[in-house]
């Protein structure tokens, strides 16, 4: 048992590692020298991670060994970038995170007897996610930025509503689609022959008109896709048909042909993606300006990157008000991806990506040994739902898709996204958990068995 | 179920190798690229922390130099010289990027920072400081082609056909580079009307009118079917291709002139006569070995000169059925030229067929007062016609300015050698033209005048004169 906690510790080596040498080149390169605020600030970081691995495996001690160490690796890198830009963002992310641990810890601690009773409350947790999807379009704490809505203010803070409401939504399926997986899977013949009954596609329909409306709403294509493509993810699970998908995916271009005719936004944003370096779509207000200088700094970052701390950044030095004058906007949430490539090049952006891999690998792993379809449905959800937040993000900066503010999830800064992604973990660790003990206690009981 | 999720996270690995790929794309692909773009302000952004070089005229006038501002960073600053020839040299600023003679030149002029080390020294301020250069333009010759232009739009080029060095390259509008440093000055440059950021002598595109009926006789006279003596008809108008093709304002001709008479008065009826019989191929040849449809040899940006698509303005291949090679050989038809191009011409038959490489910079000179390169010392470009046929030509040229429609183009007591257009485009609209080298016996300049939509303008009228003051200048 000791060995096991020490190696559980010893899996923080890596985020270790990565905050020492981080804050110290990001130094070397800003100032020359090492002062000791920031080890202060990388030791209390690290002083943080360690406190929300030993939560995990005191309350889940048969919970996945590797997740959490792979989030630390993130959340280090992230604040290191962080601590590049502006001291003071990295203490605000460390604000966050010590926030983060609480909401993670509080999952844990309410959900300990059993995750499954999350079942009987989907529909509240249903209309919950649709409330917060809709937050950003009530007037007077609804805001727009780029002409999608996607945060709330309310006071001195800033909340980006999709965060929770991703966890809503694949809460939401994974109840339902266990219920009423069996409705889906019937040979019964539907229209056309070939679907099934129309109240068995209701699901799909469902998802997929959330979807539109929400695109139609909110404005944002990345946040569809996201949706959209973690639900036909979950239902294709459910009823193991490929047919979902596949009319899903051809509903959603539909959809999407649709909406781009009648939406200027939308059309605007797909022109910036089509021809970022047009000057036309480059000067115009909302235009490329955004996306053309993440391809700029990327360029600029080449195979091996700048250094972390090398990469130019600002215009000019800080403005009395301690305004930034960034030549690569948003470099501290939407545009962070653009900022490690520029730093750390090819080689770092693709080890991040790796990174993020490895979490979705273990996050699929836990939903393959879970036991009952609600869990498998959940673990998997979530993790789609992470993979599918990456790519969405990374995607837009990376111009494989039309741009969307939505953050690299631990990595960079915001509230909302570090709260939300420490529940996912603990939702996670919690379905992990249950189901390895689960599998032990099964073990124990067979060898005990024949011992008797 | 397990089947499935397995199946996802393949689905998510491939989402995932397109992110790497994406990326890969940027950072080592397109990456020349993309750190080249003109609205990439990093170029120029990082260069600001280093002192560029000055840029001189050949004969040591100031162009531009590097201020040091309060907070350390340096800001370009031009001279009236340099607004002169706003196009060619350009302007360096963070706001606006680089351009013209500034970005083509940014290695020397910043002293070659490029490995990341010298970069990140640059960056933290210690100091490097970027190499002198010394450009081919004469401040005299720039100075007589802006005034001769006299605000009309168009553009002018001389070369000196020695070294090849642009003596002059004047683009009307033009603008203040000093502008480009603000916001409020960039909306000032927007709205000047005529669009001053191009430079119209190298990315210009006209009809080249009579002019090319140099390249057309080039072409005859190459083909060994024609000699400066052989008769032609003159007479008008021509059936070609069904429809008419007349002399300009519908002069008659004779039916038995020179091929010298020909040129002399630039009559049309009597090249498309000649080009229907050569047919397309010896004139693709020809027009091929002055450079056109490709790039010319020159360390500036332009285009290409040739026949052009109409709606795609991508270049047709010259024997293209659909080209109509009589028109094209007496500068009509989709022919779209750079007044670069026919300069390139000129000089050409100046230098005895021979084409000359093409120069706006002379030397660059490192802080220590070293010449690092030496660049406008006359390379040649290889050979358009043989010496025969460009002295044949010379001495046509030679009577176009003694007695034909280029008589204002002479210069006393010297011997000019010329050729003019007049482009009709559209109504009385003209785009008059001049092409042409002094002293004829022994060149040393040759010229391009070029100006747009001018009301009842001919070359010899209106552009001849520029030309003459050019040279005159030049000599």
């Amino acid at each position: 048992m000791i060995l096991r906690r020490a190696r559980d510790l010893a899996l923080l080596l890596p985020a270790s590692l990565l905050v020492a040498i981080g804050f110290a080149s990001v130094f070397a390169n800003n100032t020359g020298e090492l002062s000791n605020l920031s080890l202060f600030y990388g030791a209390g970081f690290l002083g943080l991670c360690i406190l929300a691995h030993l939560i995990a495996t005191i309350a889940l001690p048969d919970a996945d060994p590797y997740l959490l160490p792979l989030v630390a690796v993130l959340a280090c890198f992230g604040l290191v970038e962080l601590y590049r830009i502006d001291e003071s963002l990295a203490r605000e992310q460390g604000t966050w995170f010590i926030i983060g641990i609480a909401a993670f810890s509080a999952t844990i601690y309410a959900l300990r007897k059993d995750y499954r009773t999350l079942r009987d409350y989907r529909n509240l947790i249903a209309l919950l996610g649709i409330i917060l999807l809709l937050a950003p379009r009530i007037p007077g704490i609804g805001q727009a930025t780029n002409g999608a809505y996607l945060s709330v203010v309310i006071g001195p803070i800033a909340f980006q509503p999709t965060e929770i409401a991703k966890l809503c939504l694949v809460i939401y399926l994974a109840s339902y689609l266990a219920d009423n997986r069996q409705l889906l899977v019937q040979e019964a013949k539907g229209p056309f022959g070939i679907l099934p009954p129309l109240k068995y596609l209701l699901p799909l329909l469902a998802v997929w008109g959330a979807t539109m409306v929400m695109l139609f709403l909110i404005q944002d294509i990345g946040s569809a896709i996201m949706y959209f493509g973690v639900g036909l993810a979950m239902i294709y699970l459910a009823t193991d048909k490929l047919l979902y998908p596949v009319v899903g995916l051809s509903m959603f271009a539909v959809g999407a042909r649709v909406l781009y005719e009648w939406r200027p936004t939308i059309q605007r944003r797909v022109a910036a993606w089509d021809h970022p370096l047009d000057p036309t779509t480059y000067h115009a207000t909302g235009g490329s300006y955004q996306l053309a200088q993440s391809l700029f700094s990327q360029a600029d970052g080449g195979i091996l990157g700048q250094g972390l701390g090398g990469s130019l950044l600002q215009l000019a030095p800080p403005g009395p008000d301690g305004s930034l004058n960034l030549i690569l906007p948003a470099a501290q949430n939407d545009f962070i991806y653009a900022l490690i490539v520029n730093e750390t090049g090819l080689i770092g952006a693709v080890g991040l990506l790796l990174v993020y891999l490895l979490i979705v690998w273990r996050g699929f792993k836990v939903a393959l040994v879970a036991h009952d379809s609600f869990s498998k449905l959940l673990a998997a959800g979530l993790s789609t739902v992470f993979a599918l937040q990456v790519f969405v993000i990374v995607g837009g900066v990376t111009k494989v898709i039309p741009l969307t503010g939505v953050t690299l999830p631990f990595v960079s800064s915001g509230g909302s996204s570090i709260v939300a992604n420490f529940i996912l973990l603990a939702l996670l660790l919690l379905v992990s958990d249950r189901a390895r003990r689960d599998t032990r206690e099964d073990q124990e009981r067979a060898r005990g068995g024949a011992w008797r | 179920m397990n089947r499935g999720v397995r199946r996802i996270f393949v689905l998510v690995i491939v989402l995932f190798l397109v992110l790497m790929g994406g990326t890969a794309r940027w950072t080592v692909f397109e990456s020349d690229k993309l750190d080249k773009n003109d609205l990439n302000g990093r170029l120029a952004l990082k260069t600001e922390r280093v002192p560029r070089g000055t840029i001189r005229a050949a004969d040591g006038t100031l162009l531009a130099k590097s201020v040091k501002q309060k907070d350390g960073t340096y800001v370009r600053h031009y001279t009236a010289a340099a607004k002169q020839a706003s196009q060619l040299l350009g302007y360096a600023y963070t706001l606006a990027g680089l351009s013209g003679m500034e970005k083509v030149h940014n290695d020397d002029l910043t002293g070659k920072v490029k490995s990341a080390a010298t970069l990140l020294s640059a960056i933290r301020g210690s100091n490097t400081k970027g190499d002198d250069v010394i450009s081919t333009l004469e401040p005299k010759v720039q100075q007589a082609a802006i005034t001769g232009l006299n605000g009309r739009v168009g553009a002018a080029v001389a070369i000196d056909t020695k070294t090849g060095g642009i003596l002059a390259m004047a683009s009307n509008p033009g603008f203040d580079p000093n502008d480009e440093a603000t916001r409020a000055g960039r909306k000032k440059i927007a709205a000047i009307s005529g669009s001053p950021s191009i430079n119209r002598a190298t990315a210009g595109q006209y009809p080249p009118g009579s002019t090319m009926k140099v390249v057309t006789t080039a072409a005859a006279l190459a083909s060994g079917k024609y000699t400066p003596d052989s008769t032609v008809s003159g007479t008008s108008p021509l059936v070609v291709q069904t429809k008419p093709l007349s002399n300009f304002h519908g002069e008659q001709f004779p039916a038995n002139i020179t091929l010298t008479d020909a040129l002399t008065n630039s009559v049309n009826t009597a090249f498309a006569r000649v080009a229907e019989d050569l047919g397309a191929n010896p004139i693709a040849d020809m027009m091929k070995n002055f450079g056109f449809n490709k790039a010319l040899p020159v360390d500036a940006y332009g285009l290409a000169s040739g026949v052009r698509d109409s709606k795609s303005h991508d270049l047709l291949p010259i024997k293209d059925d659909t080209v109509d090679i009589a028109r094209v050989a007496i500068g009509q038809e989709r022919l779209a030229v750079t007044p670069l191009q026919m300069a390139f011409v000129a000089a050409t038959i100046a230098r005895g067929g021979d084409k000359p490489r093409l120069s706006t910079v002379q030397r660059v000179v490192d802080p220590d007062g070293r010449t690092l390169s030496d660049l406008g010392n006359g390379h040649s470009a290889g050979r358009a016609v043989s010496q025969r046929v460009a002295s044949q030509l010379t001495a046509m040229m030679e009577q176009v300015v003694k007695e034909g429609t280029g008589t204002a183009a002479a210069l006393s007591g010297l011997r000019v050698a010329g050729k003019t257009g007049s482009a009709e485009v559209g109504g009385d609209l003209v785009d008059p033209w001049f092409i042409g080298f002094a002293p004829a016996e022994a060149p040393r300049v040759a010229v391009a005048v070029m100006m747009e939509k001018l009301p009842n303008a001919t070359g010899g009228v209106d552009a001849a004169p520029i030309a003459k003051a050019m040279m005159e200048a030049a000599l």
